[in-house]
């Protein structure tokens, strides 16, 4: 460390800058490379192309797909929550349910959900639900893991104070439990969200007619590659708005689950 | 106030014991405790860790039930957690997403799942007490270790127990603060009397605080000895230079240190 700080000011604006100015930079290397060795479209776009091809396809056309994501992915991310947290609840609560589901969460967990996902389809067509199904499974484990942490990491000394004030178990779980796992749910929340993205795009790989993900695969497969780089970087737009979301949710609603400063 | 055959019994433990393993090859937790606590008597329990101290509360409380020997309270034996104790841990144990006040009428909120207005209303005046009236709306987190610990007391108090287990509230605070704290739970206590056992580590604080000292053994923890303190109340600062005080803390120390002698 150098002698001399510079002032906390400008120290604030620097580290809030260089995120920004380090993307910046990177597009712009970007553009110098593609012009410079005059990269053809179909390899690797440049920015500018990319941007061209964003505005030529319409606005509503980009609505529509969106909205097909977007749907999947939310409704995914929703049923996961519904799933998950009575889950976690129910493995606090019995030992031999944990016994019992844990080695089938794990397998579920383990099995590369791409491979599933036409199966899936093939099994329940080629509809929301089994996009939302395919989501699901991408996303309740994260969120299982980090409830059930979060209920079983419940300091015991709140638990005695329960038992000493003989409350009925429903309360400790609602009123001790549940409240002392937000921290930890919200970290799985921030998992599962990107993940529902995740989801929703695979499931349109497989098979959709509308959807961000199919847009990506049909417009490659037509080589409109600067379309699909387009439709690529609305999707990480729309995923980084989706974390954010979650994030300000917390902070919103349950300011005192943040980490101390 | 002082453990004469005058008051009737209001804490009795014969012969209590526990053993956390059911397996009888493996030593006692706490071993023939034969303790009579009169009602509003302030009594501490020093010992070195792992002697069962806390041990020995939990079976007070109703948490836990001893495996020999009976604890009963105004002759009613005690089979499990009771209205008319207010516990104290070592850590303040606030829940953090609730604030002063409502942490303060936790206890309500989770035994019968409301509270009323009085409710709100006595745990303001209990706040008050304590000193804690400015800081009520306030997050434990913003709070000093202290304060918290002061919180957790009010806390205690808020079902207005007859007795008020203490299990070395002030062992996570620094000296000065664990000092000033003594003193208002002794203030606290001259106006609310409560039956207290207070768990410490600290002889100096014991004399202090309490009516009677219990010194107990290493493991199995067992009674060794008793100490009367006949420090005239209320104490304050100016008791720890008294020459009396130091003869007392000294000679539990001797009890501690050198049991065969004592």
């Amino acid at each position: 460390m150098s002698l001399k700080q510079p002032d906390p000011k400008t120290r604030r604006l620097v580290l809030a800058a260089a995120p920004w100015l380090f993307f910046v930079a990177l597009i712009l290397l970007w553009e110098l490379v593609c012009r410079a060795f005059s990269l053809p479209e179909y390899v690797l776009p440049a920015p500018s192309a990319i941007v061209d091809a964003f505005f030529k396809v319409e606005f509503s056309r980009w609505m529509t797909h969106l909205w097909a994501t977007l749907r999947v992915a939310l409704m995914g991310f929703l049923v996961s929550i519904l799933v998950a947290v009575p889950i976690a609840i129910a493995m606090m609560r019995s030992e031999l349910l944990t016994r019992t589901l844990y080695p089938l969460l794990v397998v579920i967990q383990s099995t590369p959900v791409v491979a599933v996902a036409p199966l899936i389809i093939v099994l329940m067509g080629s509809d929301d639900p089994s996009r939302v199904l395919i989501t699901c499974l991408l996303t309740f484990f994260p969120l299982v893991v980090s409830t059930a942490t979060g209920i079983n990491e419940t300091p015991p000394e709140l638990i005695e104070l329960s038992r000493s004030l003989d409350a009925p178990t429903r309360r400790e779980t609602w009123q001790i439990r549940i409240p002392y796992a937000i921290p930890y749910i919200f970290t799985g929340l921030r998992v599962a969200i990107t993940l529902a993205i995740i989801g929703a795009v695979v499931a349109e790989f497989v098979a959709a007619e509308e959807g961000l993900g199919y847009f990506i695969q049909f417009s490659t497969s037509f080589f409109r590659i600067p379309q699909a780089f387009a439709g690529l970087f609305f999707l990480a737009v729309v995923s980084l708005l989706l974390f954010k979301s979650v994030q300000w949710t917390q902070q919103i609603f349950f300011p005192w689950s943040l980490p101390k400063k | 106030m002082t453990g004469t055959a005058t008051n009737r019994s209001f804490v009795r433990l014969s012969g209590v014991g526990h053993r956390y393993d059911p397996d009888p090859a493996t030593p006692m937790a706490v071993t023939g405790v034969d303790l009579d606590i009169q009602r509003h008597e302030f009594v501490a329990v020093v010992g070195p860790s792992g002697c069962g101290k806390s041990t020995l509360l939990r079976m007070i409380s109703g948490l836990l039930k001893p495996t020999e020997g009976e604890v009963s309270v105004f002759g009613r034996p005690v089979d499990g957690p009771r209205d008319d104790v207010g516990i104290v841990f070592q850590k303040p144990t606030l829940l953090p997403w609730l604030n002063v006040r409502k942490n303060v009428l936790f206890p309500l909120k989770h035994k019968y799942g409301r509270y009323s207005h009085d409710d709100e209303k006595r745990a303001g005046e209990l706040l008050e007490m304590a000193g804690l009236e400015s800081f009520a709306d306030k997050m434990p987190d913003e709070l000093s270790g202290g304060m918290q610990q002061r919180v957790g007391i009010v806390r205690a108090l808020l079902l207005n127990p007859d007795i008020l287990l203490m299990d070395e509230p002030f062992s996570a605070l620094d000296a000065m603060t664990r000092e000033q704290i003594g003193f208002d739970l002794l203030r606290i206590w001259e106006e609310n009397p409560k039956t207290v056992l207070f768990i410490t580590h600290s002889i100096a604080e014991a004399v202090l605080l309490a009516d009677r000292v219990l010194v107990m053994s290493k493991r199995p923890g067992t009674l060794l000895e008793m100490l009367d303190v006949d420090l005239p109340r209320p104490r304050t600062r100016h008791t720890i230079s008294e020459p009396r005080f130091a003869e007392l803390t000294e000679r539990l120390r001797k009890h501690i240190y050198e049991p065969e002698a004592a």
